[in-house]
């Protein structure tokens, strides 16, 4: 008896979506394509917003920033849903290792008093600017326009939280678990003279209307600002005399900025290629927020590291910002705002 | 010879093959692929790529990584990779598969 085995095949009607093979051609799409483009609902609206008559729930007008499509701002890590929580649950096993190795070693609790002291001073408080970053980027997910930009914003909220928590471990470490380097940490953010500039600045983000300006403020301005000041320029203060310890501890925070700041740059690109209008707009905001932060970081950079020192630090904070701008279609002019001392003693004079 | 390929023109070395599997993940390496060799021709079947190319085929890490957007290994690919046909010349960068001596 022969057996014949012969292929049959089926050619599939249609190899994805329509909305998605009319954007790309009818072959098979990614699932980022799948899972981002042209999701959100764009016509028949049923129900104004009653606590905002004049705009529908998903509005262009809500932002100054134009774009003839809002998908054009895509995220080139293309994280959907599956792909983002892959990627971020190896990133936590990596920085679960790190932690580990920490607390094996009791590495923080054998520093001397004084660098304790300044890894409480310098670095916990930086949950609540997370904390105030989660909460800015839910704004700009609830409000800004299209699945492309308000699904990455709202994966890039979660972070926010994975980050705070990240920085409470530290402090759980330093306090050997009793939490009481966390209630310090919430007394400094609230009350402490260095922390008013950062609590004042991601307050003020809070209150913006606009989306985009949001995002500028805090992803572009002020997560390049503090994530270069705090985790890379504050770091020698412990690795100078205590070895990498403290080291392994800051550095997973800079590399997932590392990683989300090519996405940022690549909205902030596309939204500044669109139009001059775009381009000018984006200009004042980065250069407006730019100057706040940091005016509002000198104080922190001078009380942890020294007046010059500090000085130093964050200039070159700042100037690895001002690199970053040119990549993105904006200009760099902008002599960062302040010396330390020097803006409450001009205002002042000005008063 | 591979400057001749590169630009699709037909040589009369022996073709090369490498057949992937059909899913998410090799989206981008067969696009790669395309774009990279102009020359090489597309088959598609139920679950399976294969992609025939005349004399050489280079599947270079830099174009997957734009695809992908993130670091690609070239070694990811063997995840996916059902069968090829042709020397393997691999490093961190390319891999390829040509026939040399014949």
């Amino acid at each position: 008896m022969t057996v014949e085995i012969r292929v049959r095949s089926v050619k599939p009607l249609r190899q994805t979506f329509g909305h998605i093979a009319r954007r790309f051609g009818d072959k098979p799409a990614t699932r980022y394509q799948e899972g981002t483009y042209d999701l959100q609902s764009e016509v028949n609206h049923h129900y104004k917003p009653l606590w905002d008559p004049e705009h529908d729930i998903y509005d262009r007008r809500r932002t100054a920033i134009q774009m003839a499509d809002w998908y054009a701002l895509k995220d080139p890590r293309q994280y959907y849903y599956g792909s983002w929580t892959i990627a971020r649950s190896r990133h936590q096993e990596a920085a679960d290792r790190q932690m580990e190795f920490a607390e094996k070693r009791d590495l923080l609790r054998h520093l001397p008093a004084d660098l304790q002291a300044a890894l409480q001073r310098a670095i916990l408080p930086l949950r609540h600017f997370e904390w105030g970053a989660n909460t800015n980027l839910c704004f700009v997910s609830a409000y800004g326009y299209g699945t492309a930009l308000t699904q990455a914003t709202s994966m890039a909220t979660m972070d926010r939280l994975g980050m705070a928590q990240h920085v409470s471990r530290i402090g759980l470490l330093l306090d050997g678990n009793t939490g009481s380097s966390l209630v310090e940490a919430k007394r400094l953010w609230m009350e402490d003279a260095t922390w008013q500039g950062l609590r004042r600045q991601t307050e003020a983000i809070f209150v913006l209307r606009d989306p985009i300006e949001n995002f500028i403020a805090q992803a572009l301005v002020a997560d390049a600002l503090v994530y270069e000041l705090c985790y890379r320029r504050f770091e020698p203060l412990w690795t100078a005399s205590q070895g990498a310890g403290v080291a392994t501890l800051l550095d997973f925070p800079l590399r997932w900025q590392e990683e989300t700041q090519r996405w940022v740059d690549s909205v902030v690109k596309t939204m500044a290629a669109e139009s001059d209008a775009n381009r000018k707009t984006l200009q004042g905001w980065v250069d407006s927020w730019r100057a706040r932060w940091n005016a509002a970081l000198a104080p922190l950079a001078a009380a942890v590291l020294g007046e010059s020192g500090g000085a130093a630090a964050l200039t070159a904070a700042d100037a690895a910002l001002g690199a970053r701008l040119p990549k993105v279609g904006l200009k760099t002019t902008t002599t960062p705002a302040a010396t330390p001392a020097a803006t409450p003693a001009t205002q002042g004079a000005a008063a | 010879m591979s400057a001749a390929t590169d630009t699709g023109t037909v040589t009369t070395r022996p073709p090369v093959f490498i057949a992937l599997q059909a899913n998410n993940d090799t989206i981008p390496i067969v696009e790669a692929i395309q774009a990279d060799n102009p020359g090489a021709e597309l088959l598609e079947f139920p679950g399976m790529v294969k992609i025939n190319a005349p004399g050489q085929l280079v599947i270079r890490r830099a174009s997957i990584e734009e695809r992908v957007g993130r670091d690609f290994d070239l070694r990811e690919m063997q995840l996916n990779l059902i069968s090829l046909a042709g020397e393997v010349d691999e490093t961190e960068d390319q891999f390829i598969l040509e026939w040399k001596n014949a």
